[in-house]
């Protein structure tokens, strides 16, 4: 499955640092590069496939590297060389993605090193496009472009990357940066009348919330096409003549794609974590005696390991059994998770625990369960904001106040 | 896997047969399948699916449909009641 993460950064990105892919040449130079030529172990194939695109293929013609480079600019990795078009020299680009493409999305998974992952703005040529080739949009997250151009294998194609702030395409049309007016701003820019006799865009579908299609059109000329929702349909899409099937426009949510969201929710829970951690080392040391250092780390520490379990229920077990648990809303799910995990141990803890602390279990694992699921909703491609806001004030109570009777019981423990 | 649903009967989702036009975008955007078009014009076929990404109001050149569109994110939502503004992704956390 090849869905982008919809849920956004934090921050506002950064100006981009990398200029060096923007070609600027003062005086005409000659690309180094001609278009690449068919690998002589690729079999001829009829249409548009003329390069090989297996991982086992030999790399484009020119490989990135100090030969392509011009003085002042050093080539991005994925941009192998210049191809001439009447607007000037454009960054040639492939289909393969490298070990640093995927290192690089294995990271976003993680949410590390948001601030970096992006492509500049601007035109891109896949293959040795023409005046007659399409023009696909692009956000400027760099998944999103990796993922576009992963599944054009051996197409000639212009991308235009527009300036959607480092977000991919959904969250960012959800914002309004994948928006009409950039998409107008950057056709001018780019000059794409000058470049393609035709005068057509191919959107992403997932676009949509962002741009008017018809404003585009009265704006810079441009007509819009939505493409599919996966960009692995494209080439069907393309070669039926820019149309998708009902299929095509349906966005689906399964195990995988709900599972790759997952790491990216635990840790956003980090921040909340600690603060969790701090008062829970703090109410476990209340007692008797004041506040006893041992018990805040004995009692404490115990504690923290039944808050990381309800967060784990929470962030990554419901997610993943989401359409199996019952109940529509996520808090809701959330909580069953968490008290079907608490639930069963209590009789094995009872004696030793007590009656009052098994409360605070129960009660504690469903709250923290529910909350982290409730956070899941941003995460998802089908919750309604109405909804969540309904859920939320239903839910929120409810949680707050098993969250405060399990703090009661459990701290009312060092006294009994 | 058959379609996963949420909350019922939550949905903004208003469309103005009147003004329709039978374009026939909205249903072409829809990531849900929401809209489909019947005798030449377009038509709710499960509002309960409709997760208000407003991608059909905006696209409708008749303004024909209004959603009230927004973020489904928690986090988003409480920083909204938190600083009284309108809930966003710039939520200063995670999002």
């Amino acid at each position: 499955m090849t869905t982008e993460s919809p849920c956004c950064p934090p921050r506002p990105a950064a100006k981009s640092a990398t200029g060096c892919c923007e070609p600027k040449p003062t005086e005409k130079t000659e690309s180094c590069c001609p278009p690449p030529a068919p690998s002589s172990r690729s079999r001829r194939l009829p249409a548009q496939e003329t390069t090989d695109c297996s991982p086992t293929a030999e790399t484009a013609c020119c490989p990135s590297g100090p030969k392509n480079d011009r003085p002042g600019y050093r080539l991005c990795d994925y941009v192998s060389g210049w191809h001439k078009s009447p607007v000037g020299e454009v960054p040639q680009i492939g289909s393969r993605l490298t070990r640093a493409d995927l290192l690089g999305r294995w990271q976003m998974r993680w949410g590390i090193g948001r601030q970096r992952y992006q492509v500049t703005p601007g035109l891109y040529a896949l293959g040795s496009p023409d005046a007659s080739s399409a023009v696909l949009v692009s956000a400027n997250y760099k998944m999103s472009f990796d993922l576009l151009r992963r599944s054009l294998c051996g197409r000639n194609l212009w991308i235009l990357v527009i300036d959607t702030r480092g977000i991919n395409v959904w969250c960012a049309a959800g914002k309004g940066t994948f928006g009409t007016e950039e998409i107008v701003r950057r056709v001018k820019a780019c000059r794409l009348d000058e470049l393609v006799r035709h005068r057509n865009l191919v959107l992403p579908q997932l676009g949509a919330p962002g741009v008017s299609a018809h404003k585009v059109k009265q704006g810079c000329g441009f007509s819009v096409s939505y493409g599919p929702v996966q960009a692995g349909d494209l080439p069907a899409y393309l070669d039926a003549g820019f149309k998708a099937t009902p299929e095509m426009r349906r966005v689906r949510f399964g195990t995988l794609d709900r599972f790759v969201l997952t790491p990216v929710e635990l840790v956003s829970m980090g921040k909340i974590s600690l603060w969790m951690l701090l008062a829970l080392l703090v109410l476990g040391g209340i007692g008797p005696g004041i506040f006893s250092l041992s018990a805040a780390f004995s009692r404490g520490g115990a504690a923290l390991l039944a808050y990381l379990a309800a967060v784990a229920a929470g962030a990554v077990l419901t997610p993943v059994l989401l359409p199996w648990v019952p109940g529509r809303a996520f808090s809701l799910k959330g909580a069953l998770v968490g008290g079907s995990l608490a639930l069963p141990i209590l009789p094995l803890l009872g004696s030793a625990i007590g009656a009052l602390n098994c409360l605070a279990l129960l009660l504690g694992s469903m709250a923290v369960s529910s909350y982290c699921a409730m956070n899941f909703t941003g995460s998802t491609t089908f919750t309604s904001p109405s909804g969540v806001e309904k859920e939320m004030r239903r839910f929120i109570p409810l949680q707050a106040g098993a969250l405060l009777i399990a703090a009661c019981s459990w701290v009312g423990t060092a006294f009994l | 896997m058959s379609q996963m649903r949420y909350l019922d009967k939550v949905a903004t989702l208003e469309l103005g047969i009147d003004r329709c036009v039978g374009c026939g975008l909205c249903t072409q955007v829809c990531p849900h399948g929401v809209l489909e078009m019947t005798l030449g014009k377009a038509a709710i076929l499960d509002r309960d699916l409709c997760m208000e990404c407003g991608a059909c109001a905006r696209n409708c050149p008749v303004e024909a449909i209004a959603v009230k569109a927004g973020v489904g994110c928690a986090s988003a939502i409480i920083y909204g009641w938190l600083t009284g503004k309108e809930p966003s992704c710039d939520c200063g956390g995670a999002c």
